[in-house]
């Protein structure tokens, strides 16, 4: 009961998840599966990124990058080498925690705005690489055999398949992302995102910490792009690298509140339940976008601290509920 | 013979990607931020041109004169709402900022123009300066990019709100002390950043098509010759933008125009780590 | 010999912020580094500490070159500093604050141990009381106090104090002088920047003092207060220079 307690702020975050991914399980309906996948994609995503840009401070624009090319790693050894679903999907997480190592040494010497810069240089070269990447189909991409779906009982069952295993990913994403907050780790990179130069000056070896940080935060985007593009049968340059999935994921954690555990979960279930009433409504659909951005507007000129940040600082004893 | 050719078109094309970016360059030398809106507003240049001259006739060169004076107020418009308030604010708060301006922008021309592509057919025939051939529009617009540089020179050295935006960029803190209005010249300077980015879209628009998501592509482009050239150096960046626009025009005859976009980014990166000051000195 | 600085200086372009500063500090002691605003003081600290490589010279540490050390280095091997402007991690607690400096110091300690050296710390300075406030939120004295804390917190072997006593009055003087001396009970060496000139004439065991960059004199605070070199390079007044050295601590 007390280790329960202690790590309140992690059973709350996880039990939201676990909510959210009753109800289509419960409900047995193809359509709840579907609307509640892309949330719980959003949910891991936005936790991933939270990992660098909420605790270290260093906003990544690009990131979508680990998600494309987790997703070709993916494919690549689904479609070409006929490699199972697990492997497949450490691939391309293990490909873009590669990735985001060697990135990492190089532009992490960044600072902010340069930072931010080099990260949109760094997804579109990927994008444009790809495209002229033969081994990865060019730009047409490459797709999956249907017959694939076979190895996992037929396709309505694979599809259930990487739901759980989203799930699955998705509780992992979210417990990292609360380890790394409670941690020696974690502390170091918040000293960092404060002062970095002032941590440093304290014994925080910056390099080695933020390196560790983008690993992390690219890792799992990797596995799920891979596991996204295996559902989707497809792939395709353009797609795997829109710049305004990455906006997204910033957003939806900064909505939520960035730094805190719980902020993304709620940012990207609230920003998606959003776009999900937006492009069905009849008025708001094409201007889905504009409405999306004058919210981030709104969230970044008055409430910066997102919905989460904004509830911890005026009720301060939210805060061991609300981590 | 025929790079001849090739180089000389980049570099007139160059002159307008240099304006492009001048936009952009202004805006981080006076103020520290970084205008994620400049792509749809580049666009917005394009569509102001194309519809006065679709709808009215008005003839394109004029047009961006109206072009102009829109994106000013335009630019000042955005500030007072979007930028003023994060001006002081962590990076992330003024890029985010401009970028919910770009997704709005965005968003709402999309609605309004949808994806269709669109041209302003206008041409002026070609022009031959020796053994090369150039299109007339390519020249008009090189040249009109090169006005514009002078006059925008003129306005910063000899005028007084000019140089109370030198001051401003060079010590907000210290302008203010003497009196400069700074929220209004940092108001005018990243209306005139503006300003300089819809008449580079409008000047585009005389000789490609284009469409409401065309900016982005001119947006990345001003990044790479904004960094090229210095961050916060105008000069630096017609020079960087004459660079790009030569590098575009020669790249095709050694590799596939594809890679194009690879080594554009694959350059950006590299200044960035190598030498992030530019090749001409950003502002300090 | 705790710290050994050997013909250290530093230009940045065409400056000279600092020309062929070398002293040597013994363990135990209390330094007092003085001298006009602009002298380098700062950047002497910034130079050992790894913040700025030097343009020349050597710096050791107890018995080990550290001029090319980077800050963290120097943090690892037992240097602490405070800053002129303090630099407290705003949106963490005053706790985390000092956690930060306890976890990444001397010792790589974990949370729970460095939660306990912290807690103790800030009873040390007074901030106790405080611990779960924001860092953010506290006032000029008690920040001061907190960054004073945080670099306890990594158990050093030798503290930097840049003008610890600034913008405080006359009562938080005393109780920081108070906390100075205690400090250097516990076998911590103290190098401080002031200018608070009472305060730190009777606290420090010695005195070095630079003017444009250069150890124009050393000594004993009296001998210090009677040289001329240093009368001349901060005041120019003799007598001013007297009122000061009698005024009450």
């Amino acid at each position: 009961m007390k280790t329960w307690r202690k790590h309140l702020g992690l059973v709350v975050s996880l039990g939201f998840v676990l909510l959210l991914a009753l109800y289509p399980i419960v409900t047995g309906r193809d359509i709840n599966r579907e609307t509640t996948f892309t949330i719980l994609m959003s949910i891991a995503l936005a936790s991933s990124l939270n990992i660098l840009l909420g605790y270290s401070g260093y906003v990544s624009f690009g990131h979508v990058v680990f998600f494309g090319l987790g997703g070709y790693v993916g494919m690549y050894f689904l479609s070409v080498h006929g490699w199972p679903l697990w492997s497949a999907l450490l691939a391309g997480g293990l490909a873009s925690g590669i990735l985001a190592f060697l990135l990492g040494k190089a532009i992490l010497r960044l600072r902010g705005a340069y930072f931010a810069l080099a990260t949109i240089g760094i997804n579109e070269a990927m994008k444009a690489f790809i495209n002229n990447f033969q081994p990865f189909g060019g730009p047409i991409g490459m797709s999956l055999n249907f017959s694939v779906y076979n190895d996992y009982g037929g396709a309505a069952k694979a599809l259930w398949l990487t739901f759980y295993i989203l799930v699955a990913v998705t509780l992992i994403t979210v417990t990292v992302s609360y380890l790394v907050r409670t941690s020696r780790f974690g502390l170091g990179l918040l000293a960092i995102r404060e002062d970095e130069d002032a941590a440093e000056i304290m014994g925080v070896v910056a390099p080695n910490t933020k390196t560790w940080a983008y690993v992390l935060s690219a890792v799992f985007p990797g596995i799920i792009g891979a596991l996204f593009f295996f559902k989707n049968i497809n792939i395709e340059p353009g797609p795997a690298f829109r710049l305004h999935v990455s906006i997204e994921m910033i957003v939806m954690v900064m909505l939520g509140g960035q730094g805190t555990v719980l902020g993304p979960l709620l940012g990207a279930s609230g920003y998606q339940a959003m776009r999900g009433y937006l492009l069905t409504s009849p008025v708001f659909k094409d201007i889905q976008l504009a409405i999306a951005g004058s919210l981030l507007l709104i969230i970044v000129l008055f409430v910066p601290a997102g919905v989460v940040g904004w509830v911890r600082n005026r009720f301060p004893a939210t805060r061991r509920v609300l981590q | 013979m025929d790079i001849l050719a090739f180089l000389v078109d980049g570099l007139l094309i160059g002159f307008v990607y240099g304006l492009a970016a001048m936009g952009l360059t202004l805006i981080w030398g006076v103020m520290n931020v970084i205008n994620l809106a400049h792509g749809p507003i580049i666009a917005l240049g394009m569509f102001g041109v194309y519809l006065t001259f679709s709808s009215f006739g008005l003839h394109p060169y004029l047009a961006l004169i109206l072009v102009a004076v829109a994106g000013l107020l335009f630019g000042m418009l955005v500030y007072g709402v979007a930028i003023s308030r994060v001006i002081d604010a962590p990076h992330l708060s003024s890029l985010l900022a401009t970028f919910a301006v770009n997704m709005i922008i965005i968003g709402l021309a999309t609605a309004q123009f949808s994806t269709t592509p669109r041209n302003v057919d206008i041409s002026l025939g070609s022009l031959s300066i020796g053994p090369v051939t150039v299109l007339g529009t390519r020249v008009v617009a090189a040249v009109g990019a090169m006005l514009t540089t002078g006059a925008l020179y003129l306005f910063l050295y000899r005028t007084r709100q000019g140089r109370y935006i030198r001051a401003v960029s060079n010590n907000r803190s210290a302008a203010e002390l003497m009196g400069v209005p700074s929220s209004r010249i940092l108001a005018l300077s990243f209306g005139i950043g503006t300003m300089l980015a819809a008449v580079s879209g409008g000047l585009i628009a005389t000789f490609f098509p284009f469409t409401v998501l065309s900016g982005g592509t001119y947006e990345l482009k001003s990044f790479v010759i904004g960094v090229l050239g210095g961050l916060g150096n105008p000069i630096g960046a017609l020079a960087g933008g004459l660079v790009l626009g030569m590098l575009e025009g020669v790249i095709p005859f050694f590799t596939s125009t594809a890679f194009v976009p690879v080594i554009e980014f694959v350059l950006f990166v590299v200044i960035l780590l190598v030498r992030p000051q530019g090749l001409f000195g950003a502002k300090q | 010999m705790i710290l050994q600085v050997d013909h250290i200086s530093k230009n940045f372009g065409g400056l000279q912020a600092l020309n062929d500063v070398t002293f040597d500090l013994p363990e135990g002691q209390i330094l007092g580094l003085i001298g006009p605003n602009g002298a380098g003081k700062t950047t002497l600290f910034n130079v050992v500490n790894g913040v700025y490589p030097a343009s020349a010279g050597n710096v050791s540490f107890r018995g080990e070159d550290v001029t090319h050390n980077k800050t963290y280095e120097m943090a690892h091997a037992g240097l602490a500093r405070t800053h002129q402007i303090v630099r407290p991690l705003n949106e963490l607690s005053v706790i985390d604050n000092v956690m930060v400096g306890a976890c990444f110091g001397r010792h790589s300690h974990g949370l729970g141990e460095a939660r306990k050296i912290a807690g103790e710390v800030l009873n040390f300075v007074s901030l106790g009381d405080r611990a779960e406030q924001l860092a953010g939120s506290l006032n000029v004295g008690q920040k001061k106090r907190l960054e004073l804390a945080r670099a306890l917190a990594s158990q050093p072997y030798l503290l930097f104090l840049d003008e610890v006593l600034a913008g405080l009055n006359p009562s938080e003087i005393a109780g920081m002088v108070d906390i100075v001396k205690q400090i250097r009970e516990r076998d911590i060496t103290i190098i401080m920047i002031e200018h608070v000139m009472h305060a730190v004439m009777n606290v420090s065991d010695r005195i070095i003092v630079l003017d444009y960059g250069r150890l124009i004199a050393e000594g004993t605070p009296e001998e210090i207060a009677n040289n001329p070199k240093v009368i001349e390079a901060y005041l120019g007044d003799p007598k001013l220079a007297e009122s000061l050295m009698s005024e009450e601590a």
